[in-house]
């Protein structure tokens, strides 16, 4: 079995965070927002893994249980947050929910 | 102990009013007027006593000393002298009169609105009596804080600035005087090894003299804008043109005298050398203020406002007599503390009573109320009279002494402020003729003052007179503490500003044949 | 007796604080009595104090602490009362001559609404005044001559509900303060050098002090000069005198023609000690007493009110009275300030009763012919004037007026030009005089008499008309039988003016040229006002602005206006929002103006600051990278 090197993996990784962050940054529907912001938290993860495989460590696998977790723990409160927002406002458009202008 | 009773009974008053208006509001009130009038009372026997007792005895009358927090030197330490004693008086004797005031005025919140007022007279009370640095920074901070409730709660229109606008420039020169004790405190500390706050250890610290004048004017900032003195006077017609009367009526008469009473209990004592150097300067700025403030008072439309910048030409007096450094000027200037604080806070309660009748404060709108409220007249006349410094009321004692001891240092000041005399004329005779003479149908058939408002006028009128004929037992009072006050300074003044004639030429009296 | 002495200025006072307090609550019965009754007690124990003064030989000083008013390291004037000759002459003229107002008063006031109000404040200035007269220190005076102003304010506004009544009070308030203020410097300038502000110990130290001429005295001779030159309204400070006439004609009476403004009369002569020692002092009192005469002489000839026309005589007879304190002429000066408080008095009332009769008509062109329908105003009215212009032989004032004439030429102090000016001034003095006599009531009547005066007012009017002729006798010069008794009364307080040494015998002929001189104006007015009338209207239309110059005053309200008025009230408007302020609200907006500027920034949406975290992002890599 070759291994595949270091290096794919961290693309691979880098190509998913920048389509998440483009993604992020173009998209108005706070729900593919938050779908975004997942797609980074897993590249992240990504590169923990592959990271932690090249130097053949296990903290990087245990880095990416944490960032499961998290985005478990973040996903249940933006959901209850996009609810909400949507309740109020009747709109899930982040650009029209601007009420915390200074 | 009568002392830090003083300052509780105000506290646990103003608690016990503001539980007690949820159920009564005359219930709140009478228990704020009765606090008040228990401490006067208690007040004045210690004055009666005082005033029979021995004249060789100490300048301190009452002692109280507590430690609070040993470890850094601070103590809850409190006493009484004449000047502090008189203090009092005017405090307890203003504070029923802005009970008595506020009683129709005041309308909603009323618990709430006594607390602030005790809890203000509470801080004063502190500020007079405290002999330690750091109580008494606390105690000003006490008088601060429900001041601006006051403002900001029960004011008129434009409240919320003239409330921020009065906190900001007290507190921010506040700071300036904590920073200023904190220094005298290592200062001292560094020299002597002990850390400590209290006011007669630190009479006795050696301060370098270029540390120490940077320390006096961190003293000078709170007190010389509390005064207020130009050019940091502005928030004083805004605070008090849009405080309620009795809000006006403790600014003008209590809050501006700590002010002064800084000024002699502090910076001449501690710092007598650097007093002396700044002297010349702090006389002219207190005279230019006496004839500033005399012209923005005539230019103004709004009562309040006027009555206002006349404190600004009033307190110039208090600068130009503490820093003239002689006995005459010091106790001139103790009585215009006094008077100062009786007539114009008799002017405020004047304009609150119109206010209260017309719903304005503009005199454009005012005119021919002799007509209608004769009683008012009379009074509105002895006040405008006061203000002017007609002799027979107290103002004059307080502002000839005041010139004639800046006679002895200074004469050129004391020639322009003795014209400020004229500028006092010209707009104390305005308000006179804007207010009460003239005639303007809109003003006819008003009712005249109420019982309440009777007793009020009568008790200032009987005692602006008083203190006009006989002022000798309130100078008696002050004697030995301005006494203590300028031995500090007589020793380093190297100009003569003591006149030795003064002293030699003894009067002779006569006795009628 | 003598311990009586406070009585007589607490009385007025009680009388009027009893006044103020119950009010308008008295009858119209009760408030005379007690206005008029207080005045009335005190005029008494005067004249007991008086007599027991009078009855002994050596002339008593009365002295009487009453307590001890302000004691601080050595300035210590007590509230005491000091009576000599001097004071007697003074509360003697004010308790009787307010006596005979204050009667007066009760009628000529009956009818208005501030009834006890008016008597108020006219106890209270007679109370004012005879502390000033009586002060045995000069803060006492202070208060005294505070007090008077303070009254006259309040008497002159007395019908404050018309504008130009307050005008004028404030008027007269502002303008004697100011001479007030040169006078509390002085009183400063003299605490420093003496200690103290007794006035007996004052003349007892400045001569051991100062030498003639000293710079000290002489300062302070002037800053007393500016009190007296306010309070008497003499150059500059004269021109609120005649605005005072808005106040009620008693007032003028009392307060503005016999008593108040002669204070600073009695203010010079009581200093006397400091005013010999200061000559240059001395000489600018006689020069403004002489330029003052001749000026308000010269309006006084063009008014049509006929009480400004008596404002501006009482102006010119203070000259007068300066003229003689500046030549040293301490007596006469005293003689003629009684004399001319019983004619002025009395010319003041019967005008009031004029005025009244033809409801409130001032202008002396529209009245005339009043001889017939109100014959005792005009007789006593005749006497008055007689007095005032100085008429020889029969009148007080052709006495009293000869003996400052002949020391005006004669004193040591004195000189031609004084002399001269005193002379015409004589001359004008009985045109203008008689002008008045004979516009008021003689030619025919054009206006309705509506009220005849009754008891109350005639009698205080005979009773002065008496003393305008009789008072005169008390002091003959020396060609016409050398009787001095009110010299010699004050003669151990003021000393006796010294002559110069060559001047013997002219005296009569100055008599002479001085009666010659006030008949031939009597004459003049006659041919003017009553054979050729027509001849002053062309007189006047010929030279407008001359006469426009002399009614107004020669102008010296504009000057006023000009130089300090409206500086003042241009200098108070502009800056009525305090350019203090502008700094602070400078520096409130410009921490408001970057509050806004972050405010900004935070836009409320969301990819705003995604973009913010990204480029802040890149922005830390590159420098990561870079460095």
């Amino acid at each position: 079995m070759t291994t595949i090197p270091a290096e794919y993996g961290l693309v691979l990784a880098s190509v998913l965070f920048m389509l998440g962050l483009i993604s992020l940054l173009i998209r108005r529907n706070i729900v593919f927002m938050l779908i975004s912001v997942e797609i980074m938290l897993n590249a992240a993860g990504l590169a923990f893994i592959v990271a932690g495989a090249k130097w053949s460590q296990p903290d990087g696998q245990v880095m990416f249980l944490f960032i499961l977790t998290m985005a478990a723990a973040e996903v249940s409160v933006g959901l209850a947050l996009i609810l909400q927002i949507y309740h109020q406002l009747k709109t899930l458009n982040s650009d029209e929910a601007s009420k915390m202008k200074g | 102990m009568i002392l830090s009773g003083f300052i509780l009974s105000f506290m646990i008053g103003g608690i016990l009013a503001w539980m007690a208006a949820l159920k009564n509001l005359v219930l709140a009130r009478w228990i704020s007027l009765i606090t008040v009038c228990f401490n006067l009372f208690i007040v004045i026997i210690l004055w009666v006593q005082h005033l029979q007792g021995d004249e060789s005895q100490s300048a301190w009358i009452l002692d109280f000393s507590l430690p609070w927090i040993p470890r850094f030197g601070i103590g809850f330490h409190l006493a009484l002298d004449g000047l502090s004693l008189l203090m009092l008086l005017l405090t307890f004797f203003l504070g029923a009169l802005s009970v008595l005031i506020s009683w129709k005025e005041i309308q909603h919140q009323v618990g709430l609105y006594h607390f602030c007022l005790l809890w203000v007279l509470a801080g004063i009370t502190g500020v007079f009596l405290a002999m330690d640095l750091f109580l008494f920074f606390f105690f000003w901070e006490v008088m601060l804080i429900p001041m601006f409730f006051l403002i900001i709660i029960w004011g008129h229109e434009n409240s919320r600035y003239a409330a921020f606008k009065f906190f900001i420039f007290t507190q921010a020169s506040g700071l300036l005087m904590l920073v200023a004790i904190l220094g005298l405190y290592f200062v001292h500390a560094n020299q002597t090894g002990t850390f400590t706050f209290d006011y007669f250890q630190l009479l006795g610290a050696d301060i370098p003299s270029g540390a120490a004048m940077w320390l006096m004017l961190g003293f000078l900032a709170a007190f010389i804008v509390k005064l207020p003195v130009i050019p940091f006077h502005t928030w004083l017609p805004d605070a008090h043109s849009q405080a309620p009367t009795a809000g006006s009526l403790i600014l003008a008469g209590l809050l501006l005298k700590t002010g002064a009473y800084g000024l002699l209990r502090f910076i001449v004592p501690l710092f007598r050398d650097q007093a002396v150097a700044i002297a010349p300067w702090a006389m002219a700025i207190g005279v230019f203020g006496i004839i500033y403030g005399a012209i923005l008072a005539f230019s103004q439309t709004d009562l309040k406002r006027l009555v206002a910048y006349t404190s600004v030409s009033h307190m110039g007096f208090i600068m130009l007599g503490v820093f003239s450094f002689n006995m005459i000027a010091t106790q001139g200037v103790v009585m215009q503390m006094i008077t100062h604080g009786i007539s114009t806070g008799a002017l405020f309660i004047l304009a609150g009573i119109i206010y209260e009748r017309i719903h304005t404060r503009d005199i454009t709108r005012m005119g021919g109320f002799w007509k209608s409220m004769p009683f008012l007249g009379t009074c509105g006349l002895i006040f405008a009279m006061a203000s002017l410094g007609l002799p027979g009321l107290g103002n004059f004692v307080a502002e000839f002494l005041v010139l004639v001891g800046a006679w002895q240092a200074t004469h050129k000041l004391t020639i322009i402020a003795t014209i400020g005399l004229v500028a006092a004329t010209i707009y104390s005779l305005r308000i006179l003729q804007k207010v009460f003479y003239g005639n303007q149908s809109a003003t006819h058939g008003l009712a005249d003052l109420s019982f309440r408002e009777k007793l009020v006028m009568i008790v200032l009128v009987v005692s602006l007179i008083w203190l006009g004929l006989f002022p000798q037992p309130v100078l008696n009072t002050s004697r030995p503490s301005v006494n203590v006050i300028l031995e500090t300074t007589a020793s380093s003044d190297e100009n003569g500003t003591r006149n030795p004639k003064i002293i030699t030429i003894k009067q002779k009296r006569y006795t009628h044949e | 007796m003598n311990d009586l002495l406070w009585l007589i200025p607490a009385l007025p006072f009680l009388g009027s604080i009893i006044l103020i307090l119950a009010g308008t609550r008295l009858s119209k019965k009760s408030v005379p009595l007690i206005g008029v009754g207080s005045v009335g007690v005190s005029a008494l124990i005067t004249l007991l104090i008086g007599y027991d003064f009078i009855s002994s030989d050596t002339p008593p000083v009365i002295k009487q602490v009453l307590w001890n008013w302000i004691d601080v390291a050595g300035f210590s004037p007590s509230i005491a009362l000091h009576l000599d000759s001097l004071s007697l002459v003074f509360i003697f003229v004010i308790t009787f001559i307010g006596f005979l107002i204050h009667v007066y008063s009760s009628e000529f006031m009956v009818d208005d609404d501030g009834y006890a109000r008016f008597f108020a404040y006219l106890n209270l200035f007679v109370g004012s005044m005879l502390i000033l007269v009586l002060a045995d220190n000069l803060l006492l005076l202070y208060f005294g001559w505070e007090g008077v102003g303070l009254c006259s304010y309040l008497l002159i506004g007395f019908w404050y509900q018309e504008e130009k009544n307050g005008y004028a009070a404030r008027k007269a308030f502002i303008m004697t303060r100011v001479g007030d203020t040169a006078m509390a410097i002085g009183l400063f300038m003299i605490f420093k050098t003496f200690g103290t502000l007794n006035i007996t110990d004052i003349q007892l130290q400045a001569p051991v002090m100062w030498e003639i001429g000293a710079t000290e005295g002489t300062i302070i001779a002037f800053l007393l000069l500016g009190g007296a030159v306010g309070k008497s309204a003499q150059l500059p400070l004269q021109t609120w005198l005649p605005d005072a006439m808005a106040g009620p004609s008693p007032v003028s009476a009392l307060i503005h023609a016999a008593t108040m403004v002669t204070a600073g009369v009695y203010l010079i002569t009581r200093m006397h000690v400091v005013f010999e020692l200061a000559p240059t002092a001395q000489f600018v009192v006689g020069v403004i007493g002489s330029v003052t005469l001749l000026i308000a002489g010269f309006s006084a000839l063009t008014q049509y009110d006929l009480k400004r026309v008596l404002a501006y005589s009482t102006i010119s007879q203070l000259g007068y009275m300066f003229l003689a304190l500046g030549v040293g002429a301490w007596s006469a000066a005293i003689f003629h300030f009684m004399i001319h408080a019983f004619f002025k008095a009395l010319l003041f009332l019967a005008a009031g009763a004029v005025i009244m009769a033809l409801h409130h008509e001032h202008d002396m062109f529209k009245m005339g012919g009043l001889r017939k329908k109100l014959p005792v105003i005009y007789w006593t009215f005749l006497i008055g004037a007689a007095s005032l212009a100085a008429l020889p032989l029969i009148t007080a004032g052709f006495f009293s007026k000869d003996q400052i004439l002949w020391l005006a030429w004669a004193g040591e102090k004195g000189n031609v030009w004084f002399f001269l000016v005193a002379l015409s001034g004589a001359f004008i003095t009985a045109v203008y005089t008689f002008r008045m006599v004979f516009l008021t009531f003689f030619g025919e009547e054009k206006s309705h008499v509506t009220h005849i005066p009754g008891s109350f007012i005639n009698i205080p009017l005979i009773i002065l008309a008496i003393l305008s002729t009789l008072a005169g006798f008390i002091e003959l010069p020396h060609s016409f039988g050398h009787f001095q008794l009110f010299t010699n009364f004050l003669n151990p307080l003021l000393p006796a003016t010294t002559l110069q040494s060559e001047i013997e015998s002219t005296e009569w002929m100055i008599q002479v040229s001085a009666a010659a001189l006030s008949i031939g104006g009597t004459l003049l007015a006659y041919y003017l006002y009553v054979k050729r009338p027509s001849l002053h209207a062309q007189f006047k239309s010929a030279v407008p602005q001359l006469h426009n110059f002399l009614l107004h005053g020669w102008r010296f309200d504009s000057l006023y206006d000009w130089v300090f008025v409206k500086p003042f009230v241009y200098l108070a408007a502009i800056n009525k929002n305090d350019f203090v302020d502008w700094p602070y609200n400078a520096l409130v907006n410009v921490a408001s103006f970057i509050h806004r500027m972050f405010a900004f920034t935070q836009s409320g949406i969301l990819r705003w600051y995604l973009i913010g975290v990204v480029l802040g992002a890149i922005l830390i890599l590159t420098l990561g990278l870079m460095l």
